[in-house]
């Protein structure tokens, strides 16, 4: 049986169904890397250039974690996951990097996805990426079908405000956020790679739950909303991440559920630099929602991280039983 | 309404050639100094590029001196550029300053926005005056970039040091007051003239070094604190296949009229990156084989920090140092405003290609890497 490493980084918090339902259903044994750990974030920084973002180094070391363990690596060579919309050139590039900067490999899959122009490419994707496993286009068919099927259920899931625990790293499916039960409920804003890595975020969605919050993140929102809402902008954001964000920000203002945003972004990104921007302008004028922006870079100090964190978590809590209405968030 | 534009090296002479020609009137601001750089970091958060925050100190320059309306160029690639007039238009906004940002390109809503847009500079001409002008500007372009081409190859072979910087500083000078493209153009084919006039050393045989990059720090002297004046007084020939001419032609021209654009970098770019990543990182990439290829001695890789096409390049160039054996230095460039330091690196780099030279001739070949 031909063993289909998974790099645990990027876009694999959010295509993690799609991608082990689709490996295992083509008969592949489908071997995962590592939960990030020191070790690895120190592996992948030594072989990446220091200027890419966190991230990115900790993809490096995802792959060089799987090598040796594994006949093929699958690192797809992303461009675009919506219609309209591209991502992150380092994550357009990071195949070409990994490729460049290492040696010894093994064979890799990096059929490129690109669904700018039609949603239609993603089964071509499938196609091109089934031909390394298998010649029998029918088998492909159905597991392109079958993977479809549980990434949309657990899209689903997700939408209804569950998180799908760290996604079945400690083998418990699914665990339940309490969000309406909660007394507070915080949105965690970021790339999907940095909101669910808990060892990037220092597990900021667990101490935040410690704390009694409930957490919101994107992938709660609606997409298709989002979209529409980010018709405002005079010039519609070309990045993923930032139609999710504004809009998404834009849904909750509205909705005004939220006692408080946190926006997770990694020393360096791109794109965040001009979406975050907006996304603070927006929340800024239009509402009085405490905002707090979180850098997250190769500096494991947690101490310093749980500080603010606290008071963040504090100044929600006094705003909302002293009732005083004054913001102490600006 | 009284037009500005945001300075990339020697741009504003085809925007000023271009304005003219409509008989628009306008503002160039300031030159880039450090001044420019200090305001634009005011009023920019942090993470912003380099090229963003000096954009937004040449709008508040030129907003000084009354300008209401700023032209850029615009995209839609991955690179934050085509984001660039939106964020502006927001800094203004935030600032408090009367500027409306006029992006020239084909936005969503179809050519007929991009016209009228358009037609806030042009005024009432016809079609095919405005399609004139566009052509003469861009000749402007071809031009000013042969020229600057010409005297990276005059600065490394003249016979007495400094004529073609003297020549190029009259030039400066007195461009400002010329109007119109005609003007320009027989102008610049007299600079031309007298720089063909320069006496040059007839055995010169210099380094060549090539510049590849990020399209604006490698064009800008400011952001590159003239690297190509640095290296051309030190006696080498610096080459730069990524310029504005190149970028008026092939991205703007051709790319909306749907012609046939030149790929040969692309071509060249295939062995190392498998697609387009947004920004200038396939010209960086096939450029980097193609100068190897071509035999010079030595590339140097400029980008602004937190570029992220670039990050990208900079992870492929050492495959590529280590093929073509050729050394590449790469140099980012942020707010830090140390001239000293960054000379100090290119001398170290043009003293290790020296030696690599030196060495080959005496038939050794030992490669020492650029970094």
């Amino acid at each position: 049986m031909i063993k289909v490493g998974i790099p645990r980084g990027l876009y694999y918090y959010k295509y993690s169904k799609l991608w082990e339902t689709f490996f295992s259903e083509l008969g592949a044994e489908v071997i995962l890397s590592d939960k990030t750990n020191k070790n690895l974030l120190t592996d992948g920084a030594n072989t990446c250039i220091s200027e890419a973002c966190l991230p990115i180094k900790i993809y490096f070391g995802h792959v060089m974690n799987l090598v040796g363990k594994v006949d093929i690596i699958f690192m797809p060579r992303f461009t675009s996951i919506s219609k309209k919309q591209y991502i992150c050139p380092e994550i357009c590039g990071v195949p070409d990097m990994i490729k460049n900067s290492t040696k010894s490999l093994p064979r890799i899959i990096d059929t490129e996805i690109n669904l700018r122009e039609s949603n239609k490419n993603s089964w071509l994707a499938a196609l091109r990426i089934g031909e390394f496993i298998t010649r029998d286009r029918r088998k492909i068919k159905n597991a392109y079908k079958k993977a479809l099927e549980a990434y949309r259920f657990e899209r689903q899931i997700l939408k209804s405000g569950v998180l799908t625990d760290e996604f079945m790293q400690d083998n418990v499916t699914l665990r339940m956020i309490k969000k309406r039960s909660t007394q507070f409920t915080v949105a965690v804003l970021g790339h999907c790679y940095t909101v669910y890595d808990s060892y990037i975020n220092m597990e900021l969605i667990n101490k935040l739950r410690g704390y009694g919050f409930g957490v919101v993140t994107l992938d709660m929102l609606d997409y298709l909303e989002s979209k529409l809402r980010c018709k405002e902008l005079d010039k519609m954001l070309f990045w993923d991440y930032g139609t999710r964000a504004y809009g998404g920000v834009s849904q909750l203002i509205e909705s005004g559920q939220v006692d408080g945003i946190l926006v997770l972004t990694s020393f360096g990104c791109g794109v965040d630099s001009f979406v975050d921007e907006l996304v603070e302008k927006k929340v800024r004028m239009e509402s009085d929602i405490p905002f707090m922006k979180l850098v997250l870079d190769e500096h494991s100090a947690e101490a310093g991280f749980c500080t603010r964190l606290e008071a963040f978590v504090d100044m929600i809590i006094r705003r909302k039983t002293h009732d005083f209405y004054i913001s102490t968030s600006r | 309404m009284i037009f500005t534009f945001p300075h990339l090296g020697n741009t504003y002479i085809v925007a000023k050639a271009f304005l003219d020609d409509f008989n628009a009137q306008y503002i160039i601001p300031p030159f880039n100094t450090n001044k420019t750089l200090e305001i634009g970091s005011k009023y920019c958060s942090e993470a912003n590029c380099l090229p963003f925050k000096l954009f937004v100190g040449n709008m508040l320059q030129a907003s000084e001196l009354g300008a209401d309306a700023m032209l850029i160029t615009g995209g839609c690639g991955p690179c934050k550029l085509g984001y660039f007039g939106e964020m502006l238009q927001k800094t203004a906004d935030d600032i408090g300053i009367n500027m409306e940002l006029i992006t020239l390109e084909v936005p969503d809503q179809g050519l007929k926005e991009l016209n009228a847009r358009v037609r806030k500079i042009s005024g009432n001409t016809s079609f095919v005056n405005v399609v004139k002008v566009a052509n003469s500007a861009k000749n402007v372009a071809i031009k000013i970039d042969n020229l600057e081409r010409l005297m990276r190859i005059k600065r490394a072979r003249e016979r007495e040091k400094g004529s073609v910087d003297l020549i190029y500083r009259a030039f400066k000078n007195d461009i400002m007051k010329i109007k119109g493209s005609k003007n320009i153009l027989e102008y610049i084919k007299l600079t031309e003239n007298k720089l063909n006039d320069i006496k040059l050393n007839e055995n010169a045989n210099p380094l060549k070094i090539a510049v590849v990059g990020e399209i604006y720090t490698t064009i800008e002297p400011y952001a590159n604190f003239e690297l190509e004046r640095i290296l051309g007084n030190m006696g080498i020939e610096v080459e730069r296949k990524v310029t504005v001419s190149d970028w008026i032609v092939n991205d703007m021209f051709r790319k909306g009229l749907h012609l046939p654009r030149d790929s040969s970098y692309v071509k060249a770019s295939k062995a190392y990156l498998g697609r387009m990543v947004g920004g200038h990182t396939q010209h960086t990439i096939g450029n980097s084989v193609i100068h190897a290829q071509e035999g010079y001695d030595g590339i140097i890789h400029l980008y602004p920090l937190g570029c992220m096409p670039e990050i990208v390049s900079q992870a492929i160039l050492p495959a590529i140092e280590e093929d073509h054996q050729i050394p590449i230095m790469t140099i980012i460039r942020d707010e830090m405003t140390g001239e000293a330091g960054f000379v100090t690196r290119l001398e170290a780099f043009v003293d290790l290609l020296k030696k690599r030279r030196g060495e080959n001739i005496d038939g050794q070949s030992k490669l020492l890497y650029g970094y």
